[in-house]
């Protein structure tokens, strides 16, 4: 299919450089100040050479793209809460054109979903978002598959980064301080790391799910949240002798949607080490269903996103 | 998964009729030592005298059911009167860890709250107090719970703790003794 992407960070470097080998072309890509439109195929390690090499990806600008014969608008720019814009106008323009909207910034299916699906029911085009939650996981489309109303709660570690740290601490009994310097340098968190230990992040990925279960209705402010910033390395410990640990835990159940630390036991499928996310579906037939893997990072969330794409090709090609 | 030795044990209740003699209530718990059983709570209701002027006791233990077989063939040995046993008053356990400055302060006010509820029961507790920074001290708590309703208990231990500014970090459901 042919490809707009929006966004050239680690997520949408990483669909423009595996688009060919999953038999799809970049007809355009931008970033938050240029973009580059080709019809015939964007060379795309070119463009991101001279992105690394702080020159423009191209001469073309944002309207040039929402011009250009895409089939699908891969919406990749940072995530963005409330108006969840500008995410929320590109998804609109794309859909309002008819054309498909493959999601990977969380803001827009969070924070406006309803809107989002006023406009989806009027398009021809399809909006998916399989790669806002759980990275390479495909939560979206397993939930899809079984089907809202066989689902009756959802669990799981849905933030690497405040896994990687609570992980970290516990193995080797240094302060959240320590770890958390370890980790920004490492990469695995932001300089400001407050959306990922605070919670938000696993709200957000809660609020989707909950949105998605219930056909909408939420969005963070009915989130209950609670961070990892007060867990210390002697809480980690004195867990630990009953053989439990601590994890960030988000759960979606009976319309409530709530995030905090929470005591697992270290036997429990639930204590998942490092940056790895783990989801566990309690249906209503089927008992629980446990799905677990790399939950962030360019490559799973790009592998998330062809998913999509690999729909909406059986869907609509 | 996550099974220590302590799942095997269950709460257990036991009602007797004491004489009104020194050292008797004494009598009843040494079989509980002695069998390795945990004392949960024990109500003595001196005021309260049978028709056949005993006083009776309530004693809530943990133990495991061998346990509890000979603790009460003890009382059988000892001539204790046992109007009712039985594993039935405490449904369910809950673990919970406790951070905040207050545990340096307010531990035994802590936990006496919590035990002061009627359906809440410490089995057993441990701390960490840092002296660099009491903020991070920690302690806890495994209690016993009576409430069928798991959701209605945390709900009653975040009440009954609202007041000591602590975070309250609760067991996962299916992490415990499953």
């Amino acid at each position: 299919m042919k490809l707009a992407i929006l966004g050239a960070g680690s997520v949408g470097r990483a669909v423009a450089q595996l688009s060919e080998a999953h038999g799809h072309s970049v007809i355009a890509l931008a970033d938050s100040r240029n973009a580059i439109v080709d019809s015939r195929g964007v060379n795309v390690n070119e463009a991101l050479e001279h992105k690394m090499n702080q020159i423009p990806l191209g001469d073309s600008s944002l309207e040039d793209v929402f011009e250009c014969e895409y089939e699908v608008l891969i919406e990749a720019t940072p995530t963005t809460l409330e108006s969840a814009e500008p995410a929320f106008s590109h998804i609109k323009q794309a859909l309002e054109a008819d054309r498909h909207v493959v999601l990977a910034n969380k803001g827009p299916v969070a924070e406006r979903f309803e809107d989002l699906q006023v406009i989806a029911d009027e398009s021809k085009g399809d909006l998916r978002f399989e790669a806002t939650v759980g990275g390479g996981i495909p939560i979206m489309s397993t939930i899809e598959d079984i089907g809202p109303r066989n689902i009756e709660s959802v669990k799981g570690i849905l933030n690497g980064t405040s896994n990687f740290i609570l992980t970290r601490m516990a193995a080797k009994n240094l302060s959240y301080g320590h770890v958390l310097a370890e980790a920004q340098e490492l990469g695995v968190a932001e300089a400001d790391p407050t959306f990922d230990v605070g919670g938000i992040d696993t709200a957000l990925k809660c609020v989707i799910i909950a949105n998605v279960l219930s056909g909408g209705g939420f969005s963070l402010s009915d989130a209950k949240i609670e961070g990892i910033q007060h867990i210390s390395n002697h809480a980690l410990n004195l867990s630990d002798s009953y053989d439990l640990t601590i994890r960030l835990v988000g759960e979606v159940a009976q319309g409530e949607i709530n995030v905090a630390p929470t005591l697992v036991s270290k036997m429990s499928d639930l204590s998942v080490g490092g940056t790895q996310n783990i989801i566990q579906i309690q249906t209503a037939h089927a008992g629980v269903l446990t799905l677990a893997g790399a939950g962030a990072g360019g490559g799973p969330t790009a592998s998330a996103i062809f998913l999509d794409l690999q729909r909406l090709k059986r869907d609509y090609v | 998964m996550g099974d220590k030795n302590q799942n095997s044990h269950r709460a257990y209740v036991v009602r007797l009729e004491l004489t009104d003699r020194p050292g008797e209530l004494l009598s009843v718990l040494e079989p509980i030592a002695s069998n390795g059983g945990n004392l949960l709570s024990i109500f003595h209701e001196r005021g309260d005298i049978t028709p056949s002027g005993n006083i009776p006791v309530e004693i809530d233990l943990m133990c495991s059911s061998e346990q509890f077989e000979s603790i009460l063939s003890s009382y059988l040995d000892l001539d204790i009167k046992v109007t009712q046993s039985g594993e039935e008053k405490y449904k369910e356990e809950l673990i919970i860890l406790l951070i905040g400055e207050s545990i340096v302060t307010d531990l035994s006010e802590i936990i006496s709250s919590v035990n002061s509820e009627d359906s809440l029961s410490v089995v057993d507790s441990s701390t960490t107090l840092s002296s660099e920074s009491p903020s991070e001290a920690s302690t806890i708590l495994r209690l016993a719970i009576k409430e069928n309703d798991r959701l209605k208990a945390i709900d009653l231990v975040k009440s009954v703790l609202s007041d000591y500014g602590l975070h309250i970090i609760i067991d996962n459901e299916q992490g415990v003794g499953q």
